[in-house]
């Protein structure tokens, strides 16, 4: 479904991805992992466009997307939920999520995506007229995952949701994530708490500085001794 | 007390031109983080064009208010899109200095073409002067207000209610995350720089029916002055632009009403000051706390 083929990317004379290839199939979750600074974040920027690689092919359902614009990239049905979530904490959450599908035109539409959003996430349903800004971390995390899913993606690029949770929240936020995959939207998820995400994922790579060192099925990459090592505590 | 009933009026409908200039300020500066010193050229162009509308094409008043409208909405467009966009991720210095590049370039031009000495901007319709007691309403007060009113709720309505304002609105909190929506970045910032320069145009055209006299370097001061008006409200902040604008005319007509109009642009430069030192994001400004 959605492909990387030997992707470079610079940041200035920083050579930040070397060589990626990754395949993500229609249906899995596929997990991507790695410490601070190895590049996850600029993968998923390359996919959704934000950023432009120098050399190498990004194809989605058999068609290139390197080089299309982000907007036109969203149009495909690539959501990306950005690290630090990127709500807009000046609107409200009903405008957030409106916001995800800026490019629906049909009010019905809009409505049914609204209506299924705060099915999955009732609390967001509560604070619907309160500003986003206000809003708590893990329900900031369930903001930007509803206005990903207001676009109706095919594929959702989800980068660290865990990212400074408490660990109840952390369990809560990987349950919906399965469960918006068995729903039928394929996951590429960036982490760095490893163990939570191979456990949902069925294939994994491992990331450093750039390179993908590691790949395999969740199960084989969590019983490497080298991930248990570096990621797993022992 | 009819003194200052007066001059308040005075004040607002000052104020009121100073606010439609600052809110095309604000808007781009909430956008791409640009003090777009060539928007009181804007102005000045806008109130040229509607003088040729009316004074040769004999275009009645509000013809040419909104075709002054659209051609400096265009104008603003292309504006961007020369000077600008090249610009958007360089130095925020560099593209304020072509800011200032193209002030000068717009001023120039319009010198070179309509000469440098000031014309009357012809009287469009008949005034009518309402007098209460001692104080008197001209029918030009109460035009400005109507329409930088109207224009206000308008754009209100823009911003709230609409895509593209609510693109404009995603756009100015971050670009990133506006992408990802599917906004596209480029097209809601000409529809930024197009609703400013629009108010602008409107706002030299009401100042050339109100005061009949328009001059190439018009828009100097003004542009100034409404700048200061975005800063004191907080800029980058739409009500603010709106609220700054009202203060500073009101301020500066009182000052003038006390008898002291020479000092009037020192107060307020003084009031900015003041401002800045009580309250440095202005008062409308707010410091947004982010969770991460």
């Amino acid at each position: 479904m959605l492909k990387l083929d030997n992707i470079n990317v610079y940041y200035g004379s920083i050579h930040a991805l070397k060589g990626i290839s990754i395949e993500v199939n229609q249906g899995e979750i596929v997990t991507l992992i790695g410490a601070n600074g190895a590049g996850k974040t600029s993968i998923l920027k390359s996919i959704s466009g934000l950023i432009a690689p120098k050399s190498g092919e990004i194809t989605f359902e058999g068609k290139t997307i390197t080089g299309v614009p982000a907007q036109s990239i969203v149009k495909m049905g690539i959501c990306h939920v950005p690290e630090g979530r990127r709500i807009f904490a000046n609107m409200s959450v009903f405008e957030n999520l409106e916001l995800g599908a800026f490019l629906v035109n049909d009010k019905a539409v809009v409505k049914q995506r609204l209506e299924h959003v705060f099915q999955r996430f009732p609390r967001l349903a509560e604070r619907k007229n309160q500003n986003a800004g206000t809003l708590s971390g893990g329900e900031q995390q369930m903001l930007a995952m509803g206005r990903a899913l207001m676009g109706q993606p095919k594929i959702l690029l989800l980068d660290e949701p865990s990212m400074g949770l408490a660990p109840i929240l952390v369990q809560e936020i990987f349950e919906i994530i399965k469960e918006i995959n068995e729903a039928g939207t394929t996951i590429l998820v960036v982490e760095q708490n490893a163990h939570q995400a191979l456990s949902i994922a069925q294939k994994a790579y491992v990331l450093e500085t750039g390179k993908i060192v590691l790949s395999g099925t969740a199960e084989e990459v969590a019983s490497s001794e080298d991930v248990k090592k570096a990621y797993l505590g022992g | 007390m009819e003194i200052l009933i007066q001059q308040l009026i005075n004040g607002i409908a000052l104020g009121s031109i100073y606010a439609l200039i600052a809110l095309g300020y604000t808007m781009v500066y909430g956008i791409i983080q640009l003090i777009n010193f060539a928007h009181g050229d804007i102005y000045m162009v806008g109130a040229f064009v509607a003088f040729f509308l009316i004074s040769i094409f004999h275009l009645p008043f509000f013809a040419a208010l909104i075709i002054a409208m659209l051609a400096c909405s265009l104008l603003g467009v292309i504006i961007e899109r020369v000077a600008y966009k090249p610009l958007r991720n360089q130095n925020r210095l560099t593209a304020l200095i072509t800011a200032i590049g193209v002030s000068f370039f717009l001023e120039y031009t319009m010198m070179y073409f309509v000469k440098p000495d000031p014309r009357a901007f012809p009287a469009s319709f008949k005034l009518h002067n309402i007098t209460i007691g001692n104080v008197v309403i001209s029918s030009k007060d109460i035009l400005i207000l109507i329409i930088s009113f109207t224009l206000m709720l308008i754009l209100t309505y823009i911003v709230n209610r609409t895509k593209t304002g609510k693109s404009m609105r995603a756009v100015s909190f971050d670009k990133d995350a506006a992408q990802l929506m599917g906004i596209d970045v480029n097209k809601t910032i000409s529809a930024t720089f197009a609703i400013g320069s629009s108010l602008a145009a409107a706002a030299g055209v009401l100042v050339g029916m109100y005061y009949g006299q328009i001059d190439p370097l018009m828009g100097i001061m003004p542009g100034l002055k409404a700048f200061i008006a975005a800063v004191i409200g907080g800029i980058g902040i739409i009500p603010g632009a709106a609220f700054g604008g009202l203060i500073l005319g009101v301020t500066e007509a009182l000052v003038s009403g006390a008898g002291y109009s020479m000092l009037r642009d020192a107060v307020a430069f003084v009031v900015l000051i003041l401002i800045l030192i009580i309250k440095p994001t202005g008062i409308l400004g707010k410091n947004i706390r982010e969770k991460v």
